[in-house]
C-alpha cells in the first residue's frame, strides 16, 4: 500500500497547512457560513483529492478505498471538520451511478421517508457543514441539498438534525445504489480510518508533553507510572491503526468494503478513542482539559466519532453474529479478516 | 510514530497456507480422544508421542535448513502450523522451545559441529530443550543472574540454580543463560549462552506443581557440573545479546494470541445452541473477534519483519503486551457470561476448560517477560528512557 502515501503525502501537506487549530476552531463556531469553512474546502477540491475515488476517465485517480486509507488517515490525524472522507466516497458512489456530481461536500446519513412524502434525518453528522447529504431511507438512496432543508441543532457543534418536505424530495436526485450497499458500514470505515489519524496524533502530542512537561525536577515522561501509560496508549493505538486499515480493505459490493471488516475497525477503533483520550488526558493535567489546547480538537472528536455510526457494541454484535453463523473454528474467520488481498 | 507505522498489512503466502489443510486433517485424527479441557493446554500441554509423529511429518523446525534435516521452508510456515497447533490444542510441548527458539539460536550462532550434532535431533522430535534464564533472584532483572561457568582444562564447570525452567523434567537439554566472567555487577559484560545436558552429574531437576496442579516448570541445581568445551553457543560474553534477539521470537507468535481459543471456541459451541445463546454472549463474541483479527495481523506483520532479518523488539512487545491482555480477558469474560445466567445445563467439559483456563491465566502476563518489563521496553522504544 505504501506506493500510495503520494495522496497521503498531499493531504498532508494542504491539512497542515491549512486546516490548523485555528482553523477548526473557526469552523465549529461557524459552520457552513464561516469564511475559513468555504477557503479550506476551496483548498481541498483544488487538490483532486475529493475525486480521488473515481475512475481516470471521470477526472479521479482511479484509486480503491484501500489505497485512500492514508488519505482518510489525515483528516482525522488533522481534526478535519469538513466532510471530506464522507465526500470521497459519496462522489465514488454518484459517479458509479452515473449520475452528475453536485458542487461542494456531501455528508452521508440514514433517514426515513415520512407518511407524507417527506424525508427526516435524525443526524446528519457533520451537518452543519456540508452542502449536500446522501441520504440512505429505507430501500433508497436520495441526494438532497442541506440548503433549504428544515434543520435542528444537534448534540455536537458540527452536526444537524435535517427534514426536507415531500415537494423537496421529489425535485431532488434519486441514486441507483447497490442495494446490499448500507450507508452505516461504508461511513463507519471511514469514520475509523479518520480515528486511527486522530489516535495517532493524540498519542504523538501525548508524547511530546510528556517529554517537555516538568515536574520534581525531571521531564514527567521519566516517571515509570507515565511511561507505562503511554505504553498502553502505543498499544492502542497501533492495534486501532491496523484494524482501521482492514476495514478500508475490499470484499465488498462496490466502493463498499467487507462488513466484517468494517465491524472490526469500527469496534476496535471506538475501543481504543475511549482508553487513548482517558490517558491523554491524564497525562495532560489540567492544562488539557482546557478549550485552549489543542487537545481537545481532537478528543472530542475521537469521542464524537466512536458514537457515529455505530458505536462498538453495535459493531461487536454485528461481528458476534457472524461468529456464530460461522461453522468452523475461530481461527478461520480471523484468517478471512486479516488475510487481505492486495490490489497488483 | 516510526514504530508504529511501521507495520503494514502483510498476508501469509499462499504457497506456506497450502500446508494448513493437511495440518489441521492430521491434528484432528491424531487429538481427536483428547477432552478440551486437556487440548486448552495446548503448548503448555506435552505429550513426546506427538512430537514425534510431528517430527516425523517434518513438522518440527520447518524453517530450519534441509541440511540440518529441518524442511527449508518460510517462517510463514511455521505461522500457520503453530497457528493450527494452538486453534486444534495439540499438545505441542515437548518440543515447543527446541523448535522455536533453541534449534534456530544454534543455527545462527552455534558451531557447524553444533549444528550437525543437535539440530537434527530436534526436527525429528527426539531432542527437547528447555530455556534456563530466570533465577530465583534474577526474573525480570536477568542481567543479574549468578549461575556461573567458569572455564577449565575441559570446558567449564557449572555452578549455580535456574528456576522456573518450562519442562526441564521431559527436556534433554538446556540452553542456559550463565555468567562467564566478571560479577552480577558487571551487568550485559561477561554473560553466555551454554547447553547443558540435563543427564549430567550434577544435574538435579525438580518439578514445581503450579496452582493448577500441573507441574510444568522446575527447578534445576547445578552442583560442579562438568561441560565440554563445545557447550559454548556463540562467543565468550556474548549471552545478552543472544539472549535479546532470542526473545523477539518468543513474544510475537501466535502464542501470545491464542492461549485462550480452545476455551472461547467450546464456548461458542455452547452460544451456538438454543439455550446457550442471549445477546450479551453474542456481543462478547464479537467483541474477542474484533480484537483478535487486529492482533494477528500485527502478529503477522512482525512476523513479516522477523523473516527480512529486521529486530522489530519493540513491535513484538507491544503483541506480547495487546495479545496476554486479550488471552486473559477470554476466561475472565467467559466466566461473567455464563454465570450471570440461570442456566445449570452449561456443559461440565466447558467448565472444566474454564476452569484450567482461569487458573493458567495469570502465566500469560510472566512468561516471556512481565507486562511491566514489556512496558518498559515499549516506552524505551518510543525514547522515553
Ligand atoms: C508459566 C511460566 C513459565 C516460565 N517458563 C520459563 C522458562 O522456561 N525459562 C525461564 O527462564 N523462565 C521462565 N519463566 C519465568 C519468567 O520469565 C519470570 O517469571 C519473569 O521473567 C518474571 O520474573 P519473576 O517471576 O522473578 O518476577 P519479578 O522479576 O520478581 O517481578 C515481580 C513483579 O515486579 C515487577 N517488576 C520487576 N521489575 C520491575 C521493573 N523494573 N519495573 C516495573 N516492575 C517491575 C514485575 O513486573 C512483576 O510484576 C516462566 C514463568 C512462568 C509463570
Amino acid at each position: 500500500m505504501n506506493d500510495n502515501d503520494l495522496f497521503a503525502d498531499a493531504a498532508h501537506d494542504v491539512l497542515a497547512d491549512r486546516c490548523t487549530p485555528a482553523v477548526v476552531r473557526a469552523i465549529e463556531c461557524g459552520g457552513r457560513a464561516a469564511d475559513a469553512a468555504r477557503g479550506l474546502w476551496e483548498q481541498l477540491e483544488s487538490t483532486g483529492l475529493a475525486d480521488a475515488l473515481l475512475g481516470e476517465d471521470e477526472g479521479g485517480a482511479g484509486l480503491e478505498l484501500d489505497q485512500a486509507f492514508g488519505v482518510l488517515e489525515q483528516c482525522g490525524a488533522h481534526a478535519l471538520p469538513l466532510p471530506l472522507a464522507e465526500t470521497m466516497v459519496a462522489r465514488a458512489l454518484l459517479a458509479q451511478a452515473g449520475l452528475v456530481r453536485p458542487q461542494g461536500s456531501i455528508a452521508l446519513a440514514r433517514g426515513q421517508r415520512g407518511a407524507g412524502g417527506g424525508l427526516h434525518c435524525a443526524l446528519v453528522r457533520g451537518g452543519q457543514v456540508a452542502d449536500t447529504v446522501l441520504v440512505q431511507a429505507g430501500g433508497a438512496w436520495h441526494l438532497l441539498p442541506v440548503d433549504g432543508a428544515h434543520a435542528h441543532a444537534h448534540a455536537l457543534a458540527l452536526d444537524a438534525a435535517l427534514t426536507w418536505s415531500a415537494a423537496q424530495c421529489d425535485a431532488a436526485s434519486t441514486v441507483a445504489v447497490d442495494a446490499a450497499l448500507d450507508v452505516r458500514t461504508l461511513q463507519a470505515a471511514v469514520v475509523a480510518a479518520q480515528m486511527a489519524g486522530a489516535l495517532s496524533s493524540v498519542f504523538q502530542r501525548t508524547l511530546r508533553y510528556a517529554n517537555e512537561r516538568q515536574q520534581f525536577g525531571r521531564p514527567i515522561g521519566k516517571f515509570q507510572a507515565v511511561q507505562h501509560q503511554l505504553a498502553v496508549m502505543s498499544e492502542h493505538v497501533f492495534a486501532a491503526r491496523m484494524a482501521a486499515q482492514l476495514g478500508c480493505s475490499g470484499g465488498g459490493v462496490g466502493i463498499q468494503p467487507d462488513r466484517l471488516r468494517v465491524a472490526t475497525a469500527k469496534a476496535r477503533c471506538s475501543e481504543a478513542a475511549l482508553a487513548v483520550s482517558e490517558a491523554a488526558h491524564a497525562i495532560h493535567g489540567a492544562i488539557g482539559f482546557t478549550e485552549e489546547h489543542d487537545l481537545q480538537l481532537f478528543t472530542r472528536r475521537l469521542h464524537a466519532w466512536r458514537q457515529t455510526a455505530g458505536s462498538e457494541g453495535y459493531w461487536h454484535t454485528v461481528a458476534g453474529e457472524a461468529l456464530l453463523q460461522h461453522s468452523g473454528i475461530t481461527l478461520d474467520l480471523v484468517r478471512r479478516i486479516t488475510d487481505v488481498e492486495f490490489p497488483a | 510514530m516510526s514504530t508504529l507505522d511501521s507495520l503494514a498489512l502483510t498476508r501469509i503466502p499462499a504457497e506456506d497456507e497450502a500446508l494448513r489443510a493437511e495440518v489441521r486433517a492430521f491434528l484432528q485424527e491424531a487429538i481427536a480422544d483428547l477432552p478440551a479441557h486437556i487440548r486448552a493446554r495446548s503448548w503448555g500441554g506435552y505429550s513426546s508421542a506427538l512430537s514425534r509423529r510431528l517430527g516425523d511429518k517434518g513438522w518440527i523446525g520447518i524453517t530450519l535448513p534441509r541440511a540440518y534435516g529441518g524442511g527449508g521452508r518460510s517462517a510463514f510456515t511455521r505461522y500457520v502450523l503453530v497457528e493450527e497447533y494452538l486453534a486444534c490444542g495439540a499438545p505441542v510441548g515437548s518440543h515447543w522451545i527446541a523448535d522455536r527458539q533453541s534449534a534456530p539460536l544454534i543455527l545462527k550462532y552455534g558451531t557447524e559441529a553444533q549444528k550437525q550434532f543437535y539440530i537434527p535431533r530436534v526436527c525429528k522430535g527426539e531432542a527437547f530443550f528447555c530455556i534456563g534464564m530466570s533465577e530465583p533472584n534474577a526474573g525480570s532483572d536477568l542481567a543479574s543472574v549468578k549461575t556461573r561457568a567458569v572455564p577449565n582444562a575441559q570446558g567449564f564447570v557449572l555452578n549455580g540454580q535456574k528456576i522456573w525452567t518450562t519442562n526441564a523434567h521431559h527436556c534433554q537439554y538446556m540452553i542456559a543463560l550463565v555468567r562467564t566472567s566478571g560479577t552480577s555487577e558487571d551487568r550485559h559484560q561477561g554473560l553466555s549462552q551454554v547447553i547443558v545436558d540435563l543427564s549430567l552429574p550434577g544435574v538435579t531437576v525438580r518439578p514445581i506443581e503450579d496452582l493448577s496442579g500441573d507441574s510444568h516448570f522446575c527447578e534445576v541445581f547445578f552442583d560442579n557440573v562438568q561441560l565440554g568445551p563445545d557447550a559454548l553457543i556463540g562467543a565468550e560474553g556474548q549471552g545478552w545479546e543472544q539472549v535479546t534477539a532470542e526473545l523477539a521470537f518468543e513474544r510475537s507468535g501466535p502464542e501470545r494470541l491464542f492461549s485462550s481459543i480452545v476455551l472461547f471456541d467450546q464456548w461458542l459451541g455452547y452460544v451456538r445452541t438454543p439455550q446457550g445463546r442471549t445477546d450479551s454472549a453474542v456481543r462478547l463474541a464479537g467483541k474477542v473477534l474484533t480484537q483478535l483479527a487486529p492482533l494477528r495481523a500485527m502478529s503477522v506483520s512482525v512476523q513479516e519483519k522477523l523473516t527480512q532479518g529486521a529486530s522489530p523488539i519493540v513491535e513484538a512487545a507491544l503483541v506480547k503486551e495487546l495479545g496476554t491482555t486479550l488471552e486473559q480477558m477470554i476466561p475472565a469474560a467467559i466466566a461473567e457470561d455464563l454465570f450471570a445466567r440461570e442456566a445449570e445445563d452449561v456443559p461440565v467439559e466447558l467448565l472444566m476448560t474454564l476452569k484450567y483456563v482461569t487458573e493458567a491465566s495469570p502465566s500469560f502476563s510472566l512468561r516471556g517477560g512481565t507486562r511491566d518489563i514489556l512496558r518498559g521496553m515499549i516506552a524505551r522504544g518510543l525514547g522515553l528512557r
